[in-house]
Order: structure tokens, then C-alpha cells, then sequence
């Protein structure tokens, strides 16, 4: 455990080096949660029929999810692929460490600094002048908080997988490209989720994408009742165990196949 | 002018020939930026499901708008890349041998690179535009196929244009400014709906400051046979386009004033 612990502190000491371009990303999140708002206006301005959200939801959802971002943005870790590129990664398999944990830690910093270093900000500017309420209850508050950290485990599983997916691709273009955009349409990032098509609400909510966002998203609103937290949380977990099997299960796969070029 | 054109094309079949060593990342990334921006329309499919109109603007309607952008910007991020990369150039001191060499700088950047997996972009733009075309059932003139064509190539300079001033900037501040993503990419983001939809500071910015309206609304507008929520005379629409070159032309100035102010690093 303290192994893993070391990594995750060098790792974050590591991306606090970069606060400036933190600095600017907010901006253009800024920029991006205010159109995203006046779109979500005028489509509510065109129709009086009573929606499965209200306006206030929407623009609160909005800025969470302006806030929330970077649980839904995975690049490939460039680190890894040089590492799997030059031949470093047999360092990785010489340690004492299980590869898939330390892995999975590495990933879990990525996620974890870059969304401190967003959410709060974002928060204090969204909350003091933009619209983004407050949660109606302490319990929905604290329903809130426990579903985001289910999130961001669910995150750095899906950001695990991706990193894995580069022991086939080496660039690993295929599936950083199109994953991140299933997952943003799916988790509530592009529309809310509840204003998708009511056909289509039971195949979304069964999907995982919606652990990543709109999970934690509706408990914050009240949308999803207190009451109601402990399944939407168990949702998430489930899925977070299904994708870290899968990916132990390709880490050994990949491993078996793994040349390391001498020099 | 014909030497400088086929210098042009030698830069960028060496460019070509890079990209297409890596032919299967290559056609990944292009189905991986068709099949982003086709689940982006997706979205505003199932907000028209819902809400059935946009403040009195349908989902083709809408759609005419979002497809001339995404055309328009697929071209100009094809052949504007050398721009986008290059406050690393200033950073490496690599500047300095554009210098030296007996063509002008704006060439050369914009010689370096032509990205050719803006195709699954172009692709997925012509693909709604098409799709706009055909459910709209408007009377096709020629002055209106014009203005459509005229419209997209103007656009396409205005966001280029956008590049070489961010390009430009970076002789101030060396580093790269994810801040001008607002108007560009953000730019992108705001057009693929009619500015009428915005608020009012808001469309003021984009019609004024950066004038992005001139890009695919006002055009749009009169393609559509509609005429401006707020106001605007028809003449407008139909000198929009031209807007696109002039920016871009201005542009070129702030540039040539930059390379003026460039002190190299010297790394």
C-alpha cells in the first residue's frame, strides 16, 4: 500500500507544476459553461410544455459539469506511451508492484490534481455569479461528495483502460478519440441526461457513462433524492469493478505479447 | 507567383507524404473526429426532440448554420495548423531560420503542415449541410449557391485569419494561449447556432469585436430568406462573405508587425 501511496504523491508533485495552464483552462471553461447556458435559455424560452428539468437545473448542471470536466477528458498519457514506445515500460514489471494498481494510481492523480485545481474555482465564480445553486439539503450535499468520488474511481479505471489500449496501438489514437466522445454524450456533459429522449432513459441509466457525471450531477440538484443515493452510488461502483477487471484481464493479455527491445 | 505556388505544393506533399506513413493512425483519427462531431450534432438532435423549435429556428435551419462553420473551419484548420503550433517554433528559436530564408514568413508557417485528418471534420460538416440542403426546400439560385460558397471560403479565411493572430501573440508571450480557444474553437461552438439566440453583449462581441456573425449568420440569413431578428439590412448578408478575406488581410498586417517586435530566445 505504501508503495502505491509514494506514486500517487510523486505524481501529483509532478502536476502541480503546472497551475498556469490550470489558470487559462478555467477561462475557456468560463467561456464554454456561459454559451452552453444561453443555448439551454433559448431552447427553454421556445417551449412552455413542462420539462423533466427546470432552467435553474440546467444552468446549475452546466457549471458542474464546467466544473467537473477533466473527469471526462483523457488524453493519452504520453508518459506511458514513450514508456511502452522505448522499451521503459519492462521497468515497470521489474517492480515489486502489481502493473494494474500502479497504473491505475497514476491515473488516479491525473484525474485528481487537474480537477481540484478546476472545480474549485469554478465553483466560487459559478456559484457567486452565475447561477450554480446550492444543494437543497446537508444530505443531498453529502450524497453529492460520496458520488463524485465513486466518479472520479470511475474516471481513472476508464483512463486506465485507454492507457492499456496503447500495449496494441502504441499511438493509441482508435480509442482515445472515440471513447471520450461516447462518454461525453453519455454522461451528461453535451445535453442533461434527463432531457434526452424518454425512450431512451432506460438504456442511458444503465449504461456506466452516466456514473461520471450526471450520477453525482442530479444528487448535488435534489434531482435525484437523498433517499435514492445508495443504488445511484452502487451504480457507479459496479461498473468501476466491471472496468477494472476488464482491465486486469487485458493487462495480462497484453503483458504475454509484450517484446521489450534490448538496449 | 506560379514558383511560389509550386514551392507551396512541394512543402506540402512532404507534409502529405509524413502523415501517410502512419496510414492506419491516420484513418483513425479521421473516423475518430467524424464520429466526435457527429455525436456533437447528435446532441442537438435530441434538444429539437424535445424542445421541438429554437425561438422560432428548426432543426434544419439550424443545421445549414452548423454545417457552413464546421466546413468552413475544417479547411481553415487543415491549412492553418503551421499557425496553431507555432508559438513552439518561437520557443525553440526555431523562428530565427525562417528568417534567413529568401520567402516571406507567413508563407513558409503556413507551408509547414496541412492537416489532412480535418477530412472526418469537412466530412461530417458537408454530410449536415447536405442534409440541411435537401430538408429545407429552398429555391436555389444561382446568387444563392454563390452566396453559400462565397460564405463558407470567407469563413474559412476569418478563422484563419484567427490563427495568425494567436500565431502572432506568441511573439508577446512565447508561450501557447489555450485562452484564445474562446474565439476559435469557442467561435465554432457559438456559430453552429444563429447569433439571434444570444444574449445581447454576447452577439455584440461576436459581431463587432470578433466579427464571427459575418461567418455563417448573416449569410445564413439570407439563404434562408429570413430576415435578421434584430434588425439588420439584407445588404449585409450579401456583403458578409467578403468580410472573411479583409479580416484575414488585417491579419497579415499584425503579423508583419510582430515579425518587426520578434527578439529571438536564443535557445
Amino acid at each position: 500500500m505504501r508503495g502505491y501511496a509514494s506514486f500517487l504523491a510523486a505524481r501529483i508533485r509532478v502536476l502541480l507544476q503546472y497551475r498556469a495552464a490550470a489558470l487559462a483552462g478555467f477561462g475557456t471553461q468560463l467561456f464554454w459553461g456561459l454559451i452552453r447556458v444561453m443555448i439551454f435559455e433559448a431552447f427553454y424560452r421556445s417551449s412552455t410544455a413542462a420539462q423533466p428539468m427546470t432552467m435553474d437545473e440546467v444552468r446549475s448542471y452546466i457549471w458542474l459539469g464546467q466544473a467537473m470536466l477533466i473527469l471526462v477528458m483523457w488524453g493519452p498519457d504520453t508518459d506511458l506511451r514513450d514508456m511502452i514506445r522505448t522499451g521503459g515500460v519492462a521497468y515497470e514489471l521489474l517492480r515489486p508492484l502489481d502493473v494494474y494498481w500502479v497504473w491505475f494510481t497514476r491515473c488516479l492523480a491525473q484525474r485528481t490534481v487537474p480537477l481540484v485545481f478546476r472545480a474549485v474555482p469554478m465553483f466560487v465564480v459559478a456559484g457567486l455569479f452565475l447561477g450554480l445553486g446550492a444543494p437543497p439539503s446537508p444530505a443531498s450535499a453529502v450524497a453529492w461528495l460520496g458520488a463524485t468520488l465513486a466518479a472520479i474511481l470511475m474516471s481513472a479505471a476508464f483512463a486506465t483502460l485507454i492507457s492499456l489500449s496503447l500495449l496494441w496501438t502504441i499511438s493509441g489514437e482508435g480509442m482515445c478519440r472515440i471513447l471520450p466522445v461516447i462518454c461525453w454524450v453519455l454522461s451528461g456533459l453535451i445535453v442533461p441526461l434527463p432531457l434526452y429522449p424518454d425512450w431512451a432513459q432506460r438504456v442511458i441509466m444503465a449504461l456506466p457513462f452516466r456514473g461520471l457525471a450526471d450520477t453525482p450531477f442530479r444528487l448535488y440538484l435534489g434531482h435525484i433524492l437523498p433517499s435514492e443515493a445508495l443504488p445511484a452510488i452502487a451504480h457507479q461502483l459496479v461498473w468501476t469493478a466491471a472496468m477494472i477487471a476488464i482491465g486486469r484481464l487485458m493487462l495480462a493479455r497484453g503483458l504475454r505479447r509484450v517484446v521489450v527491445q534490448g538496449g | 507567383m506560379v514558383e511560389t505556388l509550386r514551392l507551396y505544393g512541394r512543402y506540402i506533399g512532404a507534409s502529405v507524404r509524413g502523415q501517410m506513413q502512419y496510414r492506419a493512425s491516420f484513418v483513425l483519427m479521421s473516423i475518430g473526429q467524424l464520429f466526435a462531431t457527429g455525436m456533437e450534432f447528435l446532441g442537438i438532435w435530441a434538444l429539437f426532440y424535445r424542445f421541438s423549435s429554437l425561438v422560432g429556428w428548426s432543426l434544419p435551419e439550424i443545421a445549414l448554420f452548423y454545417g457552413m462553420i464546421h466546413c468552413a473551419f475544417a479547411f481553415a484548420d487543415g491549412f492553418g495548423r503551421g499557425f496553431d503550433v507555432f508559438p513552439s517554433m518561437v520557443k525553440t528559436g526555431d523562428f530565427d531560420r525562417l528568417l534567413v530564408r529568401p520567402r516571406s514568413t507567413v508563407f513558409q508557417v503556413a507551408a509547414r503542415d496541412l492537416q489532412l485528418m480535418r477530412v472526418g471534420r469537412l466530412t461530417q460538416g458537408l454530410l449536415v449541410l447536405l442534409w440541411a440542403i435537401g430538408a429545407l426546400g429552398i429555391t436555389w439560385t444561382v446568387a444563392r449557391v454563390g452566396l453559400l460558397l462565397a460564405a463558407i471560403a470567407g469563413a474559412a479565411c476569418f478563422f484563419l485569419g484567427l490563427f495568425v493572430l494567436q500565431a502572432t501573440l506568441s511573439f508577446w508571450t512565447i508561450e501557447t494561449l489555450e485562452i484564445c480557444n474562446i474565439v476559435t474553437y469557442g467561435g465554432v461552438e457559438t456559430a453552429e447556432f444563429p447569433l439571434s439566440i444570444y444574449r445581447t453583449w454576447f452577439r455584440w462581441f461576436f459581431t463587432l469585436v470578433v466579427p464571427l456573425a459575418c461567418a455563417n449568420y448573416y449569410p445564413g440569413l439570407a439563404i434562408l430568406g429570413k430576415p435578421d431578428p434584430a434588425g439588420a439590412p439584407e445588404l449585409i448578408s450579401w456583403l458578409a462573405p467578403l468580410c472573411g478575406p479583409l479580416f484575414l488581410g488585417v491579419s497579415m498586417l499584425v503579423w508583419r508587425a510582430g515579425v518587426r517586435h520578434y527578439t529571438s530566445t536564443g535557445s
